[in-house]
């Protein structure tokens, strides 16, 4: 079932949904296959797309029974991002999460330390918290000058 | 009642607010007052209605009656919603919308913080979740009270006006009926009563923190937990129900 893991996250495709922890676990049985997969943020509306690929995969593998089963606990977190694909992340565009969970911090703003993916430099400035999609938020370099999406922590 | 009963209607309780506050805030959807804040609004909506989805398909597992997740979205009359008033109350300006969001994602962090404990795997997984989301439901609220409250004079009167208006519908939030007696001795269900000192105290932070004041007590709605909804709820359903009710075959 390996070439699962090959599937690419439909929002971010540089990454793999083995690679974001979206993945959780595949059993296979005599007439078919169960695909365990666990959603970022509860209303992630890519969910649909990724099943899709999921059986799409299998059924071109000849596999034809599958069933994909949502997962919501253990709650999913960017802790789970490895530091490969958070790399991966940065050469994207994308500032990967910074290394330590959203913890109550996040009520009380305060700043995140966190680079500029194109120029690395920490002088940015978040323009918003939520961005193009749910696990993002919209930050700005003020050295480059260029906007960018920041992976939030959570 | 018996365990079964109570389960099935406190999942519905929770679907129902995630889904109608989700649907409230959705209204926003290319109407916010900037683009950041449009998007802000919309994935909000979104945690809301992922929530609600997975609630309400709990629901319809734990009544085992073969209804889905959209049937009790889209298939049930406004007294069938057990959502809290305040959830369906309008839009309103920009202030009742960031007040109601404060006195909900206030309680929305507490509730949910307890609800994590619960002996329910499914409502305990889901909450955990919930709780990361809430975060910044609440973070976003309590930014845009200050900014509001020592913004302009007409800013601070509206908002002012808006935490008088729907301070009348929080008394709600942490009323307990049968339901949750049965769920509290089963170790599944929110003590509510330990929740609202918690609540207060973080929301009158915020609110006079930003030069505005909370009302004293006064009369408070009840209703939603029977089934009775303030006028509103019953536009917003015909609203909302109108494709699938209109087209029953239709499919995504």
């Amino acid at each position: 079932m390996g070439f699962l893991s090959e599937i690419p996250d439909p929002e971010i495709p540089v990454i793999t949904i083995k690679e974001l922890g979206i993945l959780q676990g595949v059993v296979q049985n005599a007439d078919g296959c169960i695909v365990s997969i666990t959603p970022t943020y509860t209303g992630c509306p890519a969910m649909k797309a990724i099943e899709d690929d999921v059986k799409k995969m299998l059924h071109e593998k000849g596999i034809e029974k599958v069933s994909v089963k949502l997962l919501y606990s253990p709650a999913w977190t960017t802790d789970w991002i490895s530091d490969e694909a958070k790399e991966k992340l940065r050469v994207y565009g994308i500032a990967p999460p910074a290394k330590i969970t959203a913890d109550k911090g996040a009520l009380l703003g305060k700043p995140k330390i966190l680079a500029c993916p194109r120029c690395n430099s920490s002088n940015v400035e978040m323009i918003s918290q939520f961005g193009s999609t749910a696990c993002k938020a919209l930050y700005k370099c003020l050295d480059c000058k260029e906007p960018f999406d920041y992976f939030k922590c959570i | 009642m018996d365990k079964n009963e109570a389960l099935f209607k406190y999942a519905l309780r929770l679907g129902d607010n995630g889904l109608i506050l989700g649907h409230r805030l959705s209204e926003w959807c290319s109407k916010g007052p900037f683009l950041e804040e449009d998007l802000a609004l919309s994935n909000m909506a979104l945690d809301l209605i992922g929530r609600s989805q997975a609630m309400l398909n709990y629901a319809a597992t734990v009544e085992g009656k073969g209804r889905t997740d959209d049937d009790l979205a889209f298939k049930r009359a406004e007294r069938q919603f057990l959502n809290n008033l305040l959830h369906e109350q309008p839009n309103g300006d920009f202030a009742h919308t960031m007040i109601r969001q404060l006195f909900n994602s206030a309680f929305e962090l507490f509730f949910f913080e307890e609800l994590a404990k619960s002996k329910d795997e499914t409502f305990a997984g889901v909450a955990a979740k919930t709780v990361k989301e809430v975060k910044y439901h609440l973070r976003h609220a309590s930014e845009w009270i200050p900014r509001l409250g020592e913004g302009t004079e007409e800013s601070h009167a509206r908002t002012q006006k808006a935490i008088d208006n729907l301070w009348t519908y929080t008394g709600e939030l942490f009323e307990m009926d049968e339901v949750d007696q049965v769920l509290i001795k089963e170790g599944i269900a929110v003590d509510m009563s330990a929740l609202k000192s918690k609540w207060e105290k973080q929301v009158r932070s915020v609110i006079e923190g930003a030069t505005l004041k909370l009302p004293a007590g006064g009369f408070m709605q009840t209703g939603s937990r029977k089934g009775l909804h303030s006028e509103h709820l019953g536009f917003l359903l015909a609203e909302m129900q109108y494709l699938p009710r209109a087209y029953p075959d239709a499919k995504w």
